[in-house]
C-alpha cells in the first residue's frame, strides 16, 4: 500500500472546499444580496460620460484667448429604436431621408447595442428645440460636449487646435476613449494633460423606452468630472492681433519677447487663419481647405518651424564672439575691399561700430577669418577645423543651432554648421575658411528660426543672457511656471562687449545713413539691426531684429518678411509699429501704418524677379 | 506477458465523456447568448463567434477520436519529445509571434491564430508524469525535486516572457500532483502560509502604526517587530531543545526576507494594472470605474441573474457590453445572468463531478503513469475553474485565463480536449497494462 494513497482525500477536500466557497458566494450575490439586482422589468444601466470642462487660456492681461461653448452630440443605440417616425425625426434635425439612412447604417455597422454618435456637435440653441421632442424617438439621446471658441481671431498657430482622438491616440494613452478630443497642435497639444481634466461618469437606470429613471444606487458609482486647469499665456492679445493685422497679405513671422523674463508677447505667423474655422461641424471642410492651400500653407507656424538664413543680423553674434575671443577689439579696422564679397554704401575703412552700422560685408569676412583661422596649426585645414569648433560652441550659447525649450511642440533648431557638418559635406580636412566664408555674413549654411532671432535680440538687450522663450506663465490654480523657464542661460560673453554692439544697433536706427531709419521714433530709443537675405531669383527676404527702449528694455522683437526685398524697408517699420503699440498702447503714426497694411507680398512668389 | 490488444469502446469511461459533452454544449450555447447578433440568428453562422466555436467543437471531437485510436504507449514514449516540441513552440512564439494586447502569445496564419501556451500544459503534464513515474516509491531527494521543478519552470519562464501571467500561474497547479506523489505536505502549508503573509504584507504596505511617544512605524516594520517578539517568546519557551535557536533565527530571517521580497516584487515586477487589481481585490483601493470595473460589472451581471436567471438570450448586462471580455474570460457572467443561481450551481456541480471522477478514475489505475497524468489533468482543470470563476465573483484577482469548455477560443478548447481524452484513452487501456 502506497503510504500517500490517503492524500487523494486531501486533494478532493481542497477541490470541494473551494467549490463550496464559490457556491456560497454565488448564493449570496445572486439570491440574498439585492444590491446587485436590477429591477425585473428589463431595466438596464446607461453610462453617461461626464465630460470635463477643458481648461481655458488667458492672455497676459487676463483677456480670454480660448473658452468653451456647450454643444451636443446626438447619440443613437440602433437596437433601441422603436417605431420611428422617420419623417418627423428628419424634419426635427433638418436632414434628408437619405442622410438619415446613411447615418443609421453607419451606427448599426459599428454596433447595434452600443451607443454611437448620430449627429455631432449640435450648437446649444439648436439643441434646445431638439431635446424637447426627443422623448418621442426612443433609441436617441444627447450627450453634452464642449467646443473650443475664440473670442477674437488671434494666435491660431500658438493655440493650436483639438480634434477627435485617432486610433493612434487611443493606443498611445489608455485614458482616451473613442470620441474624445485631443490637443493636436500648439499649446493645446503641449499642455494636453493639464488642459483635458478628468472624465466623470454617471450611471443611470433606464427603462425599456430608454428614459432615464434616476441614478443607479444613489450615485454610488458616479464620478464627477474634474475640470482641466486654466493657463495664463504670456501673449498680449492686443499686440498679437495688431501683429497679425500688420502681416496681412505678407508671408513671414513676428516674434516679440520680454527680455527680462523670456515671456513671448506675440508670435505671429502669416498667412494665418481664424481659429474659429477649426471648430464644430464645419471643421473638417475648413481643415481640408486650409490644408489644400499649399502655396501659402496657412497651418504652418513659421515662427518656430520656418528656417531662414539670418543674413546680416548674424554680424551681431560674430562681433560679440570675436570680441570675447579676443581676435578683434573695438578699434580693429578692416578695409572695405569689395573683391571677394560685395558691400554697399560709401565707407572704406571702418572700425567695429560703424562696420555694424553699415553692415560692412568685407569687415565681417575678416572677422570670421580671424575666428576660424587661429594659426594654431600649420595646416590651414586642421586650423580651420579647430577654429570653427570653438566658434560654433560660442554661437550655440546664443540659442542658435539648438532647440529652444519653448512650450510648443515641434520646434525646429536651425543650423549652425560645425566641423562634422562640413566634414560630411566636403570630407575631413578638405575645407578651410575660404570654403565656408559665406557664413560670416549669415548666408551659406546658417539657418535660424524666427523665434531664435527674437531670442537673440532679447539676449543682446539683456547684455549676455536669456530665459528660454515661453508662452505659458502660469498653470492652474497654483500658478505654476515650468521650472526650465526660470533658469538663466548665459552666453558667457563679457557684458562690456555688448556696449559697442548696442551702440551700433542704436545708430542703425537713429543716425543718418543707418539702414533702419524707418524704425526710428522720437519718443522711444529703438536699437536694431537689419538683414536682407538673398534669395535669387526671387525677391530678397527682409529681416529686422530690435529691442526697446535702449535702457531697461521691455520688448525684443524679430520680424521676417519673405520676398519683400530690403530689410530696412519693410521689416524695420513693422517692428517699430509693434514696439510703439506695446510700449505706448497705441500707434500715432497712421501714414506709416497704412503703408504697411497696404503692402502685398503674396503674388511675387509666383513670378520670378525681373533681372 | 499479456498480449496488447486494442481497447474496446466499452472500456472507455463514458461518465467523463458525457460530462465533457454536456459542458462543451453548455459552453457553446452560452457563447451564442453572450455574443448573439440579431442579424445572424443561426447558431451555425460561422461569421459569428458561436459559429466559429461550433467549428472548434467539431475539430475537437475529431481530435478526441484520433487520440482514442492511438497506440496507448504513444504518450509515455513520446512524453519528452512532445514536451520538447512545446518548448520549441514557446521559444518560436517569442520570435515570430503576433502581439495581441501587449503579449506575444499567438501564432497567426491568415485568419487563424493559435496560442502555444495552451498546448504547453499538455506537454508539461506528460513530461512531469513521465519523470515522476520513473522514480521509486518516494518522491524525495533534492536533485529529484529540482529536476521536477525544472520541467515546470522552463515553460513557465518562457510564458512569463510573453508575458502572460495567467498561463504562468497555471503551472502552480502541479503542486497537487507532486503532493499526491509524496512531496512533503508541508509544501501546501508553506504555500498557504506564504499566501497569507503575502496578503498581510501588502495590507500593511500602506498602513502606518502610531505608538505612544509619537513613534510612527510603517506597518511592515511593525510586522517584523511583532514576528521578532514572537520568535523571542518561542525561544524562551523552548530553549531547552537543541538547535532551536538556529531554527527560530532561520525562520525569522526567511520570513523577514520574504516580506520585503513581496514588497519589492509588488512595486517593481508587477505592472501598474496588476498592482491596481490586487489592491482592488484586497480592498486597499476601490475604484469601480478603473481597476475594479471589470469585476464590478461582472458581479452586477451575475447578481442580477437572481435565483432563476433572466432566461436564455435575455441577459442585458452581458448583451449591452457592460461586461468586458464577455465571450472569453468573463463568460461565466452570462451563465450567472441568464440562468441565475440554478445555472451557476449546475456548472460548478458538473465541474466538481468531473474533477472527482477524474481523481477516482486516476486512483483505479494500475499504471503509475496513468495515475499521475490523471492528477495533472484534474489539477489544471481545477486551477482554471478556481481562478476564472473566482475572478468573476471577486474572490480572485483579474487574471485572464479561460474557463474550460466555456470560454470562446480554439486553442484552449483543443488543449483541454487533448488533455482530457489522453487520460480517457489511458484509462481505457488499464486492464491491459501490467504493473
Ligand atoms: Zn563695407
Amino acid at each position: 500500500m502506497n503510504p500517500f494513497n490517503n492524500r487523494r482525500y486531501v486533494v478532493l477536500g481542497i477541490f470541494l472546499t473551494v467549490s463550496l466557497i464559490f457556491l456560497g458566494r454565488l448564493f449570496y450575490i445572486q439570491v440574498i444580496d439585492d444590491s446587485y439586482k436590477l429591477s425585473a422589468k428589463n431595466q438596464a444601466l446607461r453610462y453617461v460620460t461626464q465630460y470635463p470642462v477643458r481648461g481655458l487660456i488667458y492672455d497676459r492681461n487676463n483677456e480670454l484667448l480660448v473658452y468653451n461653448e456647450a454643444a451636443y452630440d446626438l447619440m443613437v443605440i440602433p437596437k433601441r429604436i422603436k417605431r420611428l417616425d422617420t419623417l418627423a425625426f428628419c424634419n426635427l434635425l433638418g436632414i434628408t431621408d437619405s442622410a438619415f439612412d446613411e447615418k443609421i447604417a453607419k451606427s448599426t455597422s459599428y454596433s447595434r447595442f452600443k451607443a454611437s454618435v448620430f449627429e455631432k456637435q449640435i450648437p446649444a440653441d439648436e439643441w434646445a428645440t431638439i431635446s424637447e421632442k426627443l422623448y418621442k424617438f426612443s433609441g436617441f439621446f444627447g450627450e453634452k460636449r464642449t467646443l473650443r471658441k475664440y473670442p477674437k481671431s488671434a494666435a491660431a498657430h500658438v493655440l493650436g487646435y483639438i480634434s477627435e482622438a485617432t486610433p493612434g491616440d487611443l493606443k498611445k494613452d489608455s485614458y482616451y476613449q473613442k470620441g474624445d478630443y485631443v490637443g493636436k497642435r500648439g499649446l493645446e497639444k503641449e499642455y494636453e494633460k493639464r488642459l483635458r481634466g478628468v472624465r466623470g461618469r454617471k450611471v443611470l437606470l433606464v427603462d425599456v423606452h430608454n428614459r432615464a429613471k434616476g441614478s443607479y444606487m444613489n450615485g454610488k458609482y458616479d464620478t464627477l468630472p474634474i475640470a482641466g486647469e486654466n493657463l495664463i499665456s504670456t501673449i498680449d492679445r492686443e499686440l498679437q492681433m495688431y501683429g497679425e493685422q500688420l502681416m496681412r497679405n505678407k508671408r513671414g513671422s513676428i516674434v516679440a519677447i520680454e527680455p527680462s523674463t523670456g515671456e513671448i508677447l506675440s508670435m505671429v505667423s502669416s498667412p494665418g487663419y481664424d481659429p474659429n474655422l477649426l471648430v464644430g461641424r464645419p471643421r473638417s471642410k475648413n481643415y481640408k481647405m486650409l490644408q489644400a492651400n499649399d502655396s501659402l500653407n496657412p497651418l504652418f507656424n513659421r515662427s518656430i518651424n520656418a528656417m531662414y538664413r539670418p543674413g546680416s543680423i548674424f554680424k551681431l553674434v560674430e562681433s560679440l564672439v570675436a570680441l570675447d575671443e579676443g581676435v578683434i577689439t573695438t578699434e580693429t579696422r578692416f578695409r572695405c575691399n569689395r573683391g571677394i564679397i560685395g558691400c554697399h554704401g560709401s565707407h572704406t575703412n571702418d572700425d567695429l561700430v560703424p562696420a555694424i552700422q553699415h553692415s560692412c560685408n568685407p569687415y565681417f569676412w575678416n572677422v570670421f577669418k580671424r575666428l576660424v583661422q587661429r594659426g594654431k596649426y600649420s595646416s590651414i585645414f586642421k586650423d580651420a577645423a579647430y577654429g570653427l569648433n570653438l566658434w560654433q560652441e560660442r554661437v550655440k550659447k546664443f540659442g542658435l543651432g539648438v532647440q529652444l525649450k519653448t512650450d510648443l511642440p515641434g520646434l525646429k533648431k536651425g543650423n549652425v554648421p560645425d566641423v562634422a557638418f562640413y566634414n560630411r559635406w566636403y570630407g575631413e580636412y578638405r575645407w578651410a575658411f575660404s570654403t565656408i566664408y559665406s557664413v560670416s555674413i549669415g548666408e551659406g549654411e546658417m539657418l535660424v528660426v524666427p523665434i531664435q532671432m527674437a531670442n537673440l535680440a532679447a539676449t543682446i538687450a539683456n547684455r549676455g543672457y536669456f530665459y528660454e522663450p515661453h508662452l505659458i506663465k502660469s498653470i492652474g490654480a497654483d500658478s505654476v511656471k515650468r521650472p526650465e523657464f526660470t533658469i538663466r542661460n548665459e552666453t558667457e560673453v563679457d557684458p562690456e562687449y555688448f556696449d559697442p554692439v548696442i551702440e551700433a544697433m542704436y545708430k542703425v536706427v537713429n543716425e543718418d545713413g543707418g539702414t533702419a531709419r524707418r524704425a526710428r521714433m522720437d519718443s522711444i530709443e529703438v536699437c536694431g539691426k537689419t538683414g536682407t537675405v538673398q534669395n535669387e531669383p526671387w525677391p530678397d527676404h527682409s529681416v529686422f531684429i530690435a529691442f526697446a527702449p535702449r535702457e531697461n528694455p521691455k520688448i525684443a522683437i524679430a520680424v521676417y518678411v519673405e520676398y519683400s526685398d530690403f530689410g530696412g524697408t519693410w521689416a524695420a517699420p513693422i517692428s517699430s509699429l509693434m514696439i510703439e503699440k506695446y510700449l505706448t498702447g497705441e500707434v500715432k503714426r497712421p501714414e506709416k501704418e497704412k503703408r504697411i497694411l497696404d503692402a502685398v507680398f503674396l503674388d511675387i512668389y509666383d513670378g520670378k524677379k525681373e533681372q | 506477458m499479456m498480449e496488447r490488444r486494442s481497447s474496446r469502446w466499452s472500456d472507455i469511461d463514458w461518465i467523463i465523456v458525457s460530462l465533457y459533452g454536456i459542458l462543451v454544449l453548455m459552453g457553446w450555447f452560452n457563447i451564442y447568448a453572450a455574443t448573439f447578433n440579431e442579424e445572424h440568428q443561426s447558431i451555425f453562422d460561422i461569421s459569428q463567434l458561436y459559429g466559429k466555436q461550433m467549428l472548434w467543437i467539431a475539430t475537437s471531437c475529431f481530435l478526441a477520436w484520433v487520440i482514442l485510436m492511438l497506440d496507448p504507449r504513444f504518450f509515455s514514449r513520446l512524453a519528452y519529445p512532445i514536451y520538447g516540441f512545446c518548448i520549441f513552440l514557446l521559444i518560436a512564439v517569442l520570435v515570430v509571434g503576433t502581439e495581441i494586447k501587449g503579449a506575444k502569445s499567438w501564432f497567426t496564419f491568415g485568419g487563424f491564430s493559435f496560442q502555444p501556451s495552451e498546448i504547453a500544459k499538455f506537454g508539461t503534464s506528460l513530461a512531469l508524469t513521465f519523470y515522476l513515474s520513473t522514480l521509486g516509491k518516494r518522491f524525495s531527494g533534492l536533485l529529484t525535486r529540482l529536476k521536477a521543478m525544472l520541467i515546470l519552470i522552463l515553460p513557465a519562464a518562457l510564458i512569463l516572457l510573453q508575458p502572460d501571467t495567467g498561463s504562468v500561474l497555471v503551472y502552480a497547479s502541479f503542486i497537487f500532483v507532486m503532493y499526491r506523489e509524496g512531496l512533503s505536505g508541508n509544501i501546501l502549508l508553506i504555500g498557504l502560509g506564504g499566501a497569507v503573509l503575502f496578503v498581510v504584507a501588502l495590507l500593511l504596505n500602506t498602513t502606518t502604526i502610531e505608538l505612544p511617544y509619537d513613534i510612527v512605524l510603517p506597518g511592515q516594520t511593525m510586522m517584523v517587530v511583532v514576528i521578532g517578539l514572537i520568535c523571542l517568546v518561542l525561544y524562551a519557551q523552548f530553549k531547552k531543545i537543541k538547535q532551536v535557536k538556529w531554527v527560530i533565527l532561520g525562520s525569522f530571517l526567511v520570513i523577514t526576507g520574504y516580506i520585503f521580497a513581496v514588497n519589492y516584487a509588488f512595486n517593481n515586477i508587477l505592472q501598474k494594472h496588476q498592482q491596481a487589481r490586487i489592491n482592488e481585490l484586497l480592498g486597499i483601493e476601490s475604484d469601480p470605474t478603473g481597476a475594479g470595473y471589470n469585476v464590478h460589472q461582472s458581479m452586477i451581471a451575475i447578481g442580477s441573474g437572481g435565483g432563476f436567471g433572466k432566461g436564455f438570450l435575455q441577459g442585458t448586462q452581458t448583451k449591452y457590453d457592460f461586461v468586458p471580455e464577455q465571450s472569453t474570460d468573463f463568460i461565466f457572467c452570462t451563465v450567472g445572468e441568464e440562468w441565475g443561481f440554478i445555472g451557476t450551481f449546475t456548472v460548478i456541480f458538473l465541474f466538481v463531478y468531473l474533477l472527482f471522477r477524474i481523481i477516482i478514475v486516476a486512483e483505479r489505475q494500475r499504471s503509475k503513469f496513468s495515475r499521475i497524468y490523471g492528477y495533472c489533468v484534474a489539477s489544471i482543470f481545477f486551477f482554471h475553474l478556481a481562478i476564472n470563476v473566482g475572478m468573476t465573483i471577486g474572490l480572485a484577482p483579474v487574471i485572464g485565463i479561460p474557463l474550460p469548455f466555456f470560454s470562446y477560443g480554439g486553442s484552449s478548447l483543443w488543449s483541454f480536449t487533448i488533455l482530457l481524452f489522453t487520460f480517457i484513452k489511458m484509462d481505457s487501456e488499464r486492464m491491459h497494462i501490467l504493473r
